[in-house]
């Protein structure tokens, strides 16, 4: 456009091909799915460098976990990856059974396996189900998280809550399996079946969906493990790293399954792990409903587990057991150790240290989307604005979990 | 196995070495640890390529007052080791081992932000959950954990309830 003839002197355009433009996009930012800030430097609609910020919701949760009881850590585990809870209680309670060199009930180890199984089923529904929305496909997004309520349908009818469980304790759990489990369970893979298949149908093959992810995001295999990328993340890149078959624990080595991987590293090929690890994940719960063994849930130990309520309110030493346990807490012997489960994004850690006390005196966690998130800057410096929806996306980054 | 031979390796560099539960713990100098690191990752026998994860635990009252955690990984060889380096003093400094493991970044500006530690040689070492205002270093034992320093003035409801117009 030509300026007006008496600006002439008073405005000397500049080039605008050599400028480089400063745009902070978030931290509330209608297509990213959480609280995050990326401090863009920007040529044209090229990233140039990528300064991306956390920690808008940290809560302080290792902190917390120091001020209160074993046993009160669960409801905080709960709101790490708040997309699948029960893979957050399962590590942090085997953490402490370890550190207790306690050993659970077979049932107990089926049960909160089948549980591990549903909730990464539903975290990879929300995170897939997200990606697709913001790429456009809102059709695939609802879809997708009318199925995840099958789940939380499943997951309620055994924990009593849909999303902040607080199932899982030191020994055991609040509750078993319902009798009915698994003709729910089958109602709900019949449904969540139908699902798949359509969303597979209408994404996976998509032009638009594929050129949107295709070749974005991508981060070559050395690189991804250098980062310490795990999970989806990493098998994309072509790594058939997982905790389950790498370092098992509960009962993963009796079971059978595949790990996906890729071969792109780039954001397509998460997707197809993802979208893979759902079946997979399908074909371990029915094998471990199958195999499911008779018997308790929960240990009977009375220094870990609280009595029975009938022995609480008509005994002397039922009352006194309880009360212990309440207020002093388990007495975990000192010592530390590190756990790791799979959870859905990736290596979920409990490296938890005891200082004999009834109370943890340090907790960490590993967190599988913390180093996603330090990787993004690599993934995108030469791409372009919108291919940082889709690569956050495909990070998954949960903000309870990355901040804590 | 994998014991002897880092002892073998190492015989100068470890300080301590324990086995607790299955895991293996190596303590060592600052002074010399990123050499250390470094061969751990290089040479074939340890291949510790993946840094699963770093952190601090704070002691208070012992000495050393810190412990730096290392947790390494190696993915091929499916092995597992835990190492930590001891350090004390007003400011407490190890080297850092972005060099080594990319992950090390992110993990040790975490660590710096919780405990005040200060990684020798990051390129970029800056608060990254906290803000960068905050004063102290939330996970160490002596920041009382109710310890409150809003960015935005907090307004207590009791002492100043919000009146509404009516």
């Amino acid at each position: 456009m030509a300026l007006p003839a008496r600006w002439k002197d008073k405005i000397v355009p500049s080039d605008p091909s050599d400028e480089i433009m400063e745009l902070q996009m978030g931290p509330s930012h209608p297509a990213s799915h959480g609280t995050i800030k990326f401090n863009l430097k920007l040529d044209g609609e090229r990233i140039v460098d990528c300064d991306v910020e956390v920690g808008f919701l940290h809560r302080g949760f290792e902190k917390m976990c120091e001020q209160g009881t074993w046993t009160q850590c669960f409801p905080y585990t709960d709101r790490l990856n708040y997309a699948s809870p029960c893979i957050n209680n399962v590590g942090f309670a085997l953490a402490v059974e370890r550190l207790l060199a306690i050993d659970t009930t077979e049932r107990c180890k089926y049960v909160r396996l089948i549980m591990s199984e549903v909730a990464r089923i539903a975290d990879h529904l929300t995170c897939l189900g997200m990606a697709a929305s913001e790429v456009g496909a809102t059709t695939v997004a609802f879809y997708m998280l009318e199925a995840r309520e099958f789940l939380y349908d499943l997951i309620e009818s055994v924990t009593g809550a849909r999303l902040t469980v607080t199932w899982c304790r030191v020994g055991g759990m609040t509750h078993d399996l319902p009798a009915d489990f698994a003709d729910r369970m089958k109602a709900s893979f019949a449904r969540l079946d139908q699902v798949l298949g359509d969303c597979d149908k209408l994404l996976s093959r998509n032009r638009v969906f594929i050129d949107r992810m295709a070749g974005v995001g991508k981060l070559a295999k050395e690189e991804a493990i250098s980062y310490g990328l795990s999970g989806p993340l990493l098998r994309a890149a072509g790594v058939s790293y997982d905790v389950r078959k790498a370092h098992p624990y509960l009962v993963y080595d009796r079971m059978e399954f595949e790990v996906p991987t890729g071969d792109r590293g780039d954001n397509y090929d998460r997707y197809n792990v993802r979208f893979q690890e759902m079946y997979q994940s399908k074909r371990i719960i029915e094998q471990a409903l199958a195999a499911l063994p008779e018997g308790p849930v929960t240990i009977t130990d009375p220094k870990v587990v609280l009595p029975e309520k009938e022995k609480v309110y008509n005994s002397i030493e039922g009352l006194m057991n309880h009360f212990k346990l309440i207020m002093e807490g388990i007495h975990v012997p000192a010592g530390e150790v590190y756990q790791a489960v799979e959870g859905a994004n990736g290596e979920l850690g409990f490296y938890i240290v005891s200082d004999g006390s009834g109370r943890p005196y340090r907790v960490r966690v590993r967190p599988p989307c913390f180093l996603g998130m330090g990787a993004l800057n690599k993934m995108l410096i030469g791409r372009m604005i919108p291919d940082i929806i889709t690569t956050f996306g495909m990070i998954n980054m949960i903000g309870g979990e990355c901040d804590r | 196995m994998l014991v002897e031979k880092i002892k073998a390796r190492f015989g100068g560099e470890i300080l301590s070495a324990q086995n607790e539960r299955d895991e293996e713990t190596f303590t060592i100098d600052r002074e010399r640890a990123y050499d250390f690191f470094r061969a751990l990752r290089d040479e074939p026998d340890f291949d510790f390529n993946f840094l699963t994860d770093l952190t601090a635990v704070d002691w208070l009252e012992r000495k050393p007052r810190y412990d730096v955690v290392y947790q390494l990984n190696s993915l091929n060889l499916a092995h597992r080791i835990r190492v930590k380096i001891g350090v004390d003093g007003p400011e407490p400094w190890v080297p850092s081992v972005v060099g080594v493991w990319g992950a090390a970044d992110w993990l040790e500006r975490e660590c710096f932000d919780m405990f005040g530690i200060v990684f020798k040689g990051h390129p970029d070492l800056r608060r990254i959950l906290m803000y960068d205002s905050f004063e102290g270093h939330p996970l160490r034992k002596d920041y009382h954990y109710n310890k409150r320093q809003p960015i935005v003035p907090e307004i207590d409801p009791v002492v100043n309830p919000i009146r509404s117009s009516r």
